[in-house]
C-alpha cells in the first residue's frame, strides 16, 4: 500500500506526494503528458530529441546538472511513445534544489543553437548505437509499421529516419515546448523523506507563477482492427535467424489488459512459463524464445519472438508458437498455472514497493491514467481474472488476420576479422 | 508579491552523516557464515549463497559459470521443470549469477513462503545432478547467444581488453562458441562437489529477517551438506598482460567503434583507491565529468562515455569506454588523451573538485536506497577483507583530498602511452 497526499495548483500542475521517512533521500519525477506518439509524422524522433534538450540550460539557469550536482543529486528521463518523464534523486535536504531546476525549465527554455547542435549528433550516435550498429537493432522500425497503418505507434520513438533528427530546427523546439511543456500537462510526485506542508509551499513558490499554457488536445488518428495477415522477410548481417509474430491488442486502460497480461507470464514468465518449457527445454525447438506485450495507452502489441535452432527452419519455428496460442485458445488454463502466475504478479508489487523511484514514476503514470490511487488496487484486478477471461481474450487476439510476422533472416556470409596489434 | 530570485541556487546542505546498517553475524555448526541485516517494512526477504570460484584452468575454462549456471537444472529427486514450479507457484525468485571472483544463488521470496522456497535450495546446493540432456540444451543455447554477443562492438572490446591485461586467467579469459563443447558431466559434478560445500559458502539474509528466519534457514542448511575432505582450491594464478598496447580489431561495415582504454591497476584493499575513486569521478565517474562534458555534450562525437575501477579479489582495472561514430573515432581518442594528461597537468578547479565532493557523497548516501543495499556495501567490504572503517575512509577521502594530491595521483598512476587501447570497427 502506498499512501500519498494530492493537490493541485491553481495553473493546473498536479502534485502527488508520498512520505517515506525510511529514506534519507527525496525524488521528484515529473511526467510530461507526451511521447512519440504526439509528433508530426514528418518530424519524428523529436519528443525523444526534446527530452535532450530540456537539461541544455533554461532562462535563468544556464546549467542544469552542475547545479544538482552540487548538492549531491542525481537525474535522469524516459522517453516512450506515450510519455516523457524526468527525475531527481537528492538528499532530501537539498530538495529545494530541485524544485527551482525543474521549475525554471517548465517556466522557459534557454534554447541555445549550439545546445541543439550537439545533442542532434548525440541523438545521432544513439540512433546508430541502439538502432543500426546493434544486431537485430532496426527489428522494431520494421515491425512497427507492419502493426500500425495509421497510428503514430508506427514509428519508434528514436523516430523513422535519422534525417528527420537532423531536420529539427530550432523553431519547431520553441513550439513543441509552448505546446506540450506546461503545468496542465505535467504531473509532478515527490516522495522520500518530505512533509506534505512543506511540499505544498514550495510547489506554491517554484510552481505556482507558471502561466497555464494551453491544454493539448490529443487527437490521434485511430488504427483499425486488423483483418489481414501481414508478412515480410528481411536478411541482414546477424548470426540466427529470429521470428517476430506481432498481434493487435487493445490498450492499457482496458479491462481485459489484466487477462492478458497474465496470459504473456503464462506463455512466458520464468523457467516454469509453457514456451520456455516446451519450446527449449522439451521440443528443442529455440535457443531463446519470449512473449510480451508493450503495454502502450492506445492500442498494444503482444508479441511472440524466438530464435530457432540450427537445421530448425523458421517455418517450424512459426508453427511451434501457433501450437502454443492455440492451446490457450481451447483449453483453459489449469488453476495451479493461473494461482501461479498470479502469486508472482503479487510478490513484484511488494517488491517494487522497495525503491522510492519506483513507487514515484509508478504513482505518476496511474495519476495520467485516471487515479493514482489505482496503482494500490493492482493487484486485486490480476487476482481477480478468470481462466475464461484468459481463453477469451487468446481467442481475440491469436487470429491469423491479426498477425503480422517478421521473419529476420541470417545472411551467411564469414565476416572477416582483421585483428591488427601494433 | 515578493518577485522571486530564480538565478541564485536555493542554499543547501552537505551531507553529514552516512549511517551503514551492521549485520548481525553467526556461524553454522558445518563453518557456514551468516551474516543478517533485519530491517524494513515489506514481509520478504532476499536470501544470497556466495561460494569462491575454484581456481582457474585454462583447458576447462567454462566449468565455473557452467556449473552455476546449471544448479536449477536438476537434483536427484527434482528435475529443472519442478524446480521452477515449485519456485514460481510461490511467487519467489531463484537467481544464479556467475562473477569473477564468486558465484551465487540468490533467493527473493516473501517471508511466508520461506518454509516452502528453503527447501528447494537446499535440493539445489547439495544434490544437483547435471542431467546429461540439460547440459546439451546448455551448450546448444550458450553458444547461440554467445554468436550474438560477438557481433556486438562493445562486447568485443570489453573480451579484448581484459584478455589483453588479464592473460589467460579467471578474469581475462573469455568462452569462444567452441569451448562450450569441452564441456563433460563428470568435470561438472566434480567441480560442483568441491565447490559447493559450507565450508567455501557465505550465506547472506537481507529483509524483514528477524529470528524465525534466521532460524528457519539456520536449521536447513546447518549439518553435514557438502562437507568435503578436501577444501576447495579457490586461488587464482598471476595475471600475465600481454606486451602489445594498441589493438584494433576491425570491422569494416561498423557505423560506430567501440573504444576500450585503460591497464591493469590497484583494487579496494590500496589505501589509494578512495582518492582514485575521486580523480574518476573527475575524469569519467559521472554525468558532468570531463569526457561527458567534452566528448558527447560540446563535440557530439558519442551518446555516452565513461571510465571507471574494478576491483576484483586478485585483481582490478582502471578503463575508459565509449561507443563513438566510426568517422570521428581517431578524434575522440585524441581528446580522450588530452583529458588524461590535463588531469596530471593543471590543478582541479575548486569549484569543480567541491562539486565532485558533494555529488560523491550524495550517490553514496543514495545507493542505500533499503536493507538490500546495505547488504551490498557489506559485501564490497567482506569479499576484499576490509571493514567498516573503509567507508569511514573513503567519506574522509572524498570531504577532503586536496587538488594538489590528486595531480600527484594522476602522476603516479596514470600514463596514456602505458595504456592498453583497443578499438573494434574502424579506425
Amino acid at each position: 500500500m502506498v499512501k500519498f497526499n494530492r493537490f493541485t495548483l491553481a495553473n493546473g500542475l498536479r502534485v502527488i506526494v508520498h512520505e517515506d521517512s525510511t529514506t534519507p533521500m527525496a525524488v521528484l519525477n515529473i511526467l510530461y503528458d507526451v511521447g512519440a506518439r504526439d509528433e508530426n509524422p514528418e518530424q519524428t524522433g523529436f519528443a525523444h530529441l526534446f527530452e535532450h534538450l530540456m537539461f541544455g540550460g533554461s532562462v535563468n539557469i544556464p546549467n542544469y546538472d552542475g547545479p544538482l550536482q552540487r548538492v549531491g543529486g542525481e537525474n535522469n528521463a524516459f522517453t516512450s511513445n506515450d510519455i516523457t518523464n524526468y527525475y531527481i534523486t537528492l538528499p532530501s535536504a537539498n530538495l529545494e534544489t530541485a524544485f527551482w531546476l525543474e521549475s525554471d525549465r517548465m517556466l522557459n527554455l534557454a534554447f541555445s543553437e549550439k545546445s541543439l547542435e550537439v545533442q542532434r549528433n548525440v541523438v545521432i550516435e544513439e540512433f546508430k548505437q541502439r538502432y543500426l550498429n546493434q544486431p537485430y537493432g532496426d527489428v522494431w522500425l520494421k515491425l512497427r509499421p507492419m502493426v500500425y497503418k495509421s497510428h503514430p505507434y508506427q514509428w519508434a520513438t528514436i523516430g523513422k529516419t535519422i534525417k528527420h533528427i537532423e531536420d529539427a530546427k530550432i523553431e519547431d523546439v520553441k513550439a513543441f515546448f509552448k505546446k506540450h511543456y506546461n503545468p496542465q500537462n505535467a504531473i509532478m510526485v515527490v516522495g522520500g523523506d518530505v512533509k506534505t506542508e512543506d511540499i505544498k509551499a514550495m510547489a506554491q513558490k517554484w510552481f505556482g507563477q507558471i502561466p497555464p499554457g494551453e491544454k493539448y488536445v490529443r487527437s490521434l488518428p485511430h488504427e483499425q482492427p486488423q483483418h489481414e495477415e501481414r508478412r515480410e522477410t528481411m536478411t541482414a548481417k546477424v548470426p540466427l535467424n529470429d521470428v517476430y509474430i506481432a498481434f493487435q491488442m487493445e490498450g492499457r486502460l482496458d479491462d481485459s489488459y489484466y487477462a492478458v497480461e497474465l496470459m504473456s507470464d503464462i506463455l512466458s514468465r520464468g523457467h516454469s512459463s509453457r514456451l520456455y518449457r516446451s519450446l527449449i527445454k522439451e521440443k528443442q525447438l529455440f535457443s531463446e524464445v519470449h512473449a510480451y506485450i508493450t503495454g502502450s495507452l492506445d492500442k498494444g502489441m503482444f508479441v511472440l519472438e524466438g530464435k530457432p535452432l540450427d537445421g530448425i527452419s523458421t517455418d517450424q519455428a512459426e508453427e511451434a508458437l501457433w501450437q502454443e496460442v492455440e492451446r490457450l485458445k481451447q483449453e483453459e488454463i489449469p488453476a495451479d498455472e493461473l494461482t501461479k502466475v498470479k502469486n508472482k504478479t503479487e510478490s513484484t508489487m511488494v517488491f517494487s514497493e522497495m525503491s522510492l523511484l519506483d513507487k514515484a514514476m509508478n504513482l505518476a503514470f496511474y495519476e495520467l491514467m485516471g487515479d493514482a490511487d489505482d496503482f494500490n488496487k493492482e493487484s486485486a484486478r490480476y487476482l481477480a481474472v478468470t481462466a475464461a477471461q484468459i481463453k477469451q481474450q487468446a481467442n481475440l487476439i491469436f487470429r491469423k488476420d491479426n498477425s503480422s510476422t517478421l521473419i529476420y533472416l541470417a545472411e551467411r556470409v564469414n565476416e572477416p576479422v582483421h585483428i591488427i596489434s601494433e | 508579491m515578493n518577485i522571486l530570485d530564480r538565478k541564485t541556487p536555493p542554499q543547501f546542505n552537505g551531507v553529514e552523516n552516512i549511517n551503514l546498517i551492521h549485520p548481525q553475524s553467526s556461524k553454522l555448526d558445518n563453518g557456514c557464515n551468516l551474516f543478517t541485516f533485519n530491517s524494513g517494512g515489506q514481509e520478504l526477504v532476499r536470501i544470497e549463497w556466495i561460494f569462491a570460484n575454484l581456481r582457474f584452468d585454462p583447458k576447462k575454462p567454462l566449468l565455473n559459470v557452467a556449473v552455476n549456471t546449471m544448479l536449477n537444472d536438476g537434483t536427484s529427486t527434482l528435475t529443472a521443470a519442478q524446480i521452477a514450479d515449485k519456485i514460481d507457484f510461490y511467487g519467489a525468485f531463484l537467481q544464479v549469477d556467475y562473477g569473477y571472483d564468486n558465484s551465487q544463488v540468490t533467493l527473493y521470496t516473501l517471508t511466508k513462503h520461506l518454509q516452502s522456497t528453503l527447501p528447494v535450495i537446499k535440493e539445489i546446493l547439495t544434490d544437483s545432478i547435471f542431467p546429461e540432456k540439460e547440459l546439451e540444451t546448455y551448450i546448444r543455447n550458450q553458444q547461440q547467444k554467445l554468436q550474438v554477443s560477438l557481433q556486438k562492438n562493445d562486447v568485443v572490446a570489453r573480451r579484448t581488453f581484459n584478455k589483453a591485461i588479464f592473460g589467460p586467467t579467471i578474469y581475462g579469459s573469455a568462452a569462444e562458441p567452441d569451448d562450450f563443447k569441452s564441456l563433460k558431466r563428470e568435470d561438472l559434478q566434480a567441480h560442483y562437489k568441491e565447490m559447493y560445500q559450507a565450508g567455501n559458502c557465505t550465506i547472506i539474509i537481507a529483509g524483514k529477517a528477524g529470528q524465525e528466519v534466521i532460524n528457519a534457514v539456520t536449521e536447513t542448511f546447518s549439518g553435514t551438506w557438502g562437507k568435503e575432505t578436501v577444501a576447495a582450491d579457490t586461488l587464482q594464478p598471476a595475471l600475465n598482460p600481454v606486451a602489445d598496447r594498441f589493438i584494433y580489431v576491425e570491422k569494416a561495415e561498423a557505423l560506430q567503434s567501440a573504444i576500450r582504454i585503460g591497464m591493469p591497476f590497484i583494487n579496494r584493499t590500496h589505501p589509494d583507491f578512495p582518492a582514485l575513486q575521486v580523480l574518476n569521478t573527475v575524469l569519467g565517474g559521472y554525468f558532468g565529468s570531463r569526457l561527458m562534458a567534452n566528448i558527447r555534450e560540446d563535440k557530439g562525437y558519442t551518446y555516452g562515455i565513461g571510465s571507471g575501477l574494478t576491483s576484483f579479489k586478485q585483481a582490478g582495472s582502471f578503463f575508459i569506454a565509449s561507443e563513438v561514430g566510426a568517422d570521428v573515432c581517431r578524434a575522440a581518442v585524441a581528446e580522450i588523451e588530452k583529458e588524461v594528461n590535463l588531469l596530471k597537468t593543471e590543478l582541479i578547479p575548486d569549484e569543480e573538485l567541491s562539486l565532485v565532493r558533494n555529488f560523491m557523497l550524495g550517490s553514496l548516501l543514495g545507493s542505500l536506497e533499503n536493507v538490500l543495499s546495505h547488504a551490498d556495501k557489506f559485501k564490497n567490504l567482506y569479499f576484499a577483507d576490509l571493514d567498516y572503517d573503509y567507508y569511514e575512509r573513503y567519506t574522509q577521502t572524498v570531504k577532503h583530498i586536496t587538488a594538489e594530491e590528486l595531480q600527484a595521483l594522476a602522476n603516479k598512476y596514470f600514463n596514456f602511452d602505458d595504456f592498453y587501447k583497443v578499438i573494434v570497427g574502424k579506425y
